[in-house]
């Protein structure tokens, strides 16, 4: 047992912490003097950034080589990752691209789908999103209804709604889950596309979260032709391909608690600046249980590292790490805010932000019912719930929805 | 990066769960709290080396590493085994850290002599008090007092306590060998006169030597007691847990040899003893949710099993995701003590917290899922509560252990730039 770096690890730390030495003064101010106000600035700064982080070979660490990655294991994007945490700059503003949806398209892309989009993708030059949930299909994925129809050889059609998505204001590309195949069972009959957001037909309107700022959106989709080639992972395989997605969408979330700020050294350090308040039984009591959580989840990570590393696929059981975050750090909100008073609520507080978004990231990325769900299932071996929709085909089962509404 | 098991951690773990699967330790444990025979499970525990888990080769140990003893903790807590090694362990650290202490490190070794931890918590950031469990209520009780002893090299000093103890095999433990006069003395340790009473002391009862912490002009010194002098008095406690043997230990004017061992490495063993007792509650949580599981696969009601209802199926998800993060913290303390030594207090009380909040979640819902008959007293479950209620309150409890993770996080926070 050993958090050590090898000394190719430690020779590459070195190499990442000489770079962002060299180029931190570049990172665009997000927090405190000096920071940028306005979001469109910001995007472009931190697109920009981005850019730089992957020249630097600071993000993308574990892409191949030819799609401008390092072709590296996943400690040492963790390395990166730390230290840029450490020299407190911010990471790439397209997580959801360079975390997730990279990652898919490397799995199940053509290779002139890997060579057209990975490289600007991972550069922060093309922002992407991810076009899974629906007004009716969210925990329920495989209900979506977006309905994408041949038209003629190689051309198809969409036509229906996304929800929630994340970016898609400013997105070039996102990865979409249609139907298009309503006559067979629900799983079975879907397709992921690419979705250029220029294409004509699709409208992005902004949807206003609980701090006020809309950092995600619906998407309405009016007759949008695509091209065939913007199908990933072939026809009636969507159901896969978006699995792959939710894998390392829990990971993402789960493991990646620090790069979010919500770590163990901040919530503490948070506690400590409020006169008197480090001293109180029942503070210390509250701050422990949610530390020590929180470095459980770090440690839970270097032990997925470790499989990774060896070869071995994280389970579902990364689910359980992201559940424990999302608590964890809403009570950190919850004790901070106790500690602070009403001043930690106002906008324009470190803390507004945090205790804002977390009921929503409670939600993202599976919701904590459903993850308990999928790893008492697959982990315990416990029995599913009988479903009313299994086997039949999804026609049917939006005709009987309908009689019973 | 390499956080996972080595194969032979793997195979001391195996090792472990087949010595214990001899053994109907559960029921040992009902008996017990029947007043019937308390087992000591010490002779497998020998047969295994589980003794010298921690004692140098050269002393006849194994010269394995905490984690390699938390290890076979976390099985003893699986079974409820009764295996006196929460006391003995931290006991010998303290011995080792000393460096003089080979004759007796040898019979703790081998298992023919059985030590028992003394256990003194060390100041946190806000109180700089060393403090002792106390026998009833809140507030903590101050460490036993020592004094030189003036007549240093008289009768029984601490030499001849050494060898007294060191001859002793634990099978003839009650036969104490015959004093020599105390004309022999030691390496330079000098013998102190200690007054003090230890409350709930793990492992006591029984111990050939008693290891802990004393203020001598005010500072904290270690000091190792041969357990059999008249002027100790252990009181076996009556435990709620039958599979726990716990002891109240009085001096009176009673002969210490004075050790040296630095404050650091008597902190470092309330320490250990802390992530001790947390990988011990893991191995619980670990059977409890097993157990539970394997119930709620079988047992139906309205026609389907229970373990498909969600109540039921996110109580023991809960559970799970409890003992990931007590075992995460278990590697964490298991890799820092000897790969980051000033993490590991963070380490072993963030993995106790975690655990014992865990072992009393497990334990309650290992009772909810069974129904009725999880309340009855012929059923494993209440075993394991009662193993949750107790833990929860020994060794500074849960509480004093968050309390620290706190303290630890705060105190970085203040010296951070
Ligand atoms: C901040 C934020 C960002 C997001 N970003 C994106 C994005 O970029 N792209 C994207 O595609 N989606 C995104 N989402 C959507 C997210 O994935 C969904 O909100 C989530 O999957 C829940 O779906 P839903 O909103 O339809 O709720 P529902 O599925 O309707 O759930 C409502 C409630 O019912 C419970 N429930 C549902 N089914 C069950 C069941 N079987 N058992 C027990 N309880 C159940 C749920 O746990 C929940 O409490 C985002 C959401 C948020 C909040």
């Amino acid at each position: 047992m050993d958090l050590e770096d090898t000394a190719e690890q430690a020779a590459y730390r070195q190499r990442v912490r000489s770079w962002l030495a060299q180029h931190a003064s570049e990172a665009p101010v997000l927090r405190g003097e000096g920071a940028l106000t306005d979001e469109a600035e910001v995007v472009r700064a931190r697109r920009a950034w981005q850019g730089r982080l992957a020249e630097g070979g600071l993000a993308g660490v574990t892409w191949p080589k030819e799609y401008g990655g390092q072709g590296l294991g996943p400690v040492e994007q963790v390395i990166a990752n730390q230290e840029i945490a450490a020299a407190g700059v911010p990471g790439v503003l397209d997580a959801i691209g360079v975390g997730m949806l990279g990652p898919t398209i490397i799995a199940h892309g053509t290779e002139q789908q890997k060579s057209r989009y990975l490289g600007p993708m991972l550069h922060g030059d093309e922002v992407w999103c991810q076009l899974f949930s629906e007004p009716a299909a969210g925990s329920d994925l495989a209900a979506v209804q977006t309905r994408a129809q041949q038209i003629d050889r190689g051309r198809w059609v969409l036509n229906g709604q996304k929800v929630w998505t994340t970016n898609a204001q400013f997105a070039s590309f996102g990865l979409l889950l249609a139907r298009t195949d309503p006559d067979v069972a629900k799983h079975k009959g879907l397709t992921m596309f690419i979705l250029p957001m220029e294409a004509e037909g699709v409208t992005v309107r902004g949807l206003r979260q609980i701090s006020g700022e809309a950092e995600f959106n619906e998407v309405f989709l009016d007759e949008v032709a695509l091209d065939g080639e913007l199908i990933v992972g072939g026809v009636g395989n969507g159901w896969a391909t978006a699995l792959t997605t939710l894998m390392f969408e829990r990971a993402t979330i789960g493991l990646g608690g620090e790069g979010l700020g919500y770590s163990a050294t901040r919530f503490a350090a948070a506690v400590a600046s409020v006169q008197g308040a480090g001293a109180d039984p029942t503070v210390r009591q509250r701050l422990g249980v949610l530390c020590a959580e929180l470095t459980a989840v770090r440690f839970m990570g270097y032990r997925t590292l470790t499989a990774l590393q060896r070869g071995q696929i994280p389970g579902p059981e990364a689910g359980l790490a992201k559940v424990t975050l999302v608590n964890a750090a809403t009570e950190a909100g919850e004790l901070i805010a106790d500690v602070i008073g009403p001043e930690a609520l106002q906008r324009g507080s470190d803390w507004h932000h945090m205790i804002c978004f977390l009921p929503g990231l409670r939600s993202a990325g599976g919701t904590e019912e459903i993850l308990r769900n999928t790893v008492g299932e697959r982990v315990l071996g416990l029995p599913p719930e009988p479903r009313l929709d299994k086997g039949m085909p999804f026609s049917e089962l939006r005709q009987r929805e309908g009689a019973r509404a | 990066m390499n956080l996972a098991l080595s194969d032979e951690q793997v195979l001391l773990r195996e090792a472990a769960r087949e010595a214990l699967s001899r053994v109907d330790s559960l029921q040992q444990a009902r008996s017990a709290l029947d007043h019937g025979p308390r087992e000591d499970l010490w002779p497998i525990a020998k047969d295994a080396g589980w003794p010298g888990l921690l004692i140098g080769e050269e002393q006849g140990g194994a010269g394995l590493g905490a984690f390699d003893a938390m290890l076979v903790l976390g099985e003893c807590g699986r079974r409820l085994a009764q295996v006196p090694l929460l006391g003995h362990l931290p006991a010998s650290a303290i011995l080792i850290a000393d460096g003089r202490c080979d004759e007796w490190l040898a019979g703790l070794a081998g298992g023919q002599l059985r030590a028992a931890y003394l256990p003194a918590s060390p100041p946190t950031d806000i109180d700089e008090r060393w403090s002792l469990d106390p026998m009833r209520g809140w507030e903590r009780a101050p460490l036993p007092v020592a004094h030189l002893d003036a007549r240093d090299g008289d009768l029984s000093g601490s030499g001849d306590l050494r060898r007294s103890a060191a001859e002793r095999g634990s099978d003839e433990r009650r036969q104490a060998a015959p004093k020599d006069g105390g004309s022999e003395t030691v390496d330079g340790g000098e013998t102190v006169i200690v007054n003090g009473t230890f409350a709930f002391v793990p492992d006591a009862p029984g111990a050939d030597l008693l290891v802990g912490v004393a203020t001598l002009a005010n500072r904290p010194v270690g000091v190792a007691i041969d357990a059999d002098s008249s002027s100790i008095h252990i009181e076996a406690a009556d435990s709620y847990d039958g599979a726990r043997s716990l002891g109240h230990v009085t001096l009176r004017d009673t002969k210490a040899r004075l050790l040296q061992t630095e404050q650091e490495a008597l902190a470092d063993a309330w320490h250990l003893a802390q992530a001790l007792i947390a990988a011990e509650s893991i191995g619980a949580v670990e059977a409890a949710l097993e157990i539970s599981v394997a119930y709620a696969k079988e047992r139906h009601t309205f026609g389907r099993p229970i373990g498909s209802y969600q109540a039921v199926k996110h109580s023991l998800t809960e559970v799970l995701r409890q003992l990931e993060n007590g075992r995460s913290l278990l590697y964490y303390a298991g890799w820092s003590r000897e790969g980051a030594p000033e993490q590991f207090p963070l380490a072993a009380n963030a993995a106790r917290c975690v655990a014992g909040r865990a072992l009393e979640y497990a334990s309650r819902t290992m009772i909810a899922v069974h129904g009725g008959i999880g309340a009855t007293w012929e059923h494993d479950a209440p075993l394991y509560f009662r193993r949750a209620q107790l833990t929860r309150r020994l060794l500074g409890g849960t509480r004093l252990a968050t309390d620290r993770v706190a303290g630890q996080m705060l105190a970085q926070a203040r010296a951070a730039p």
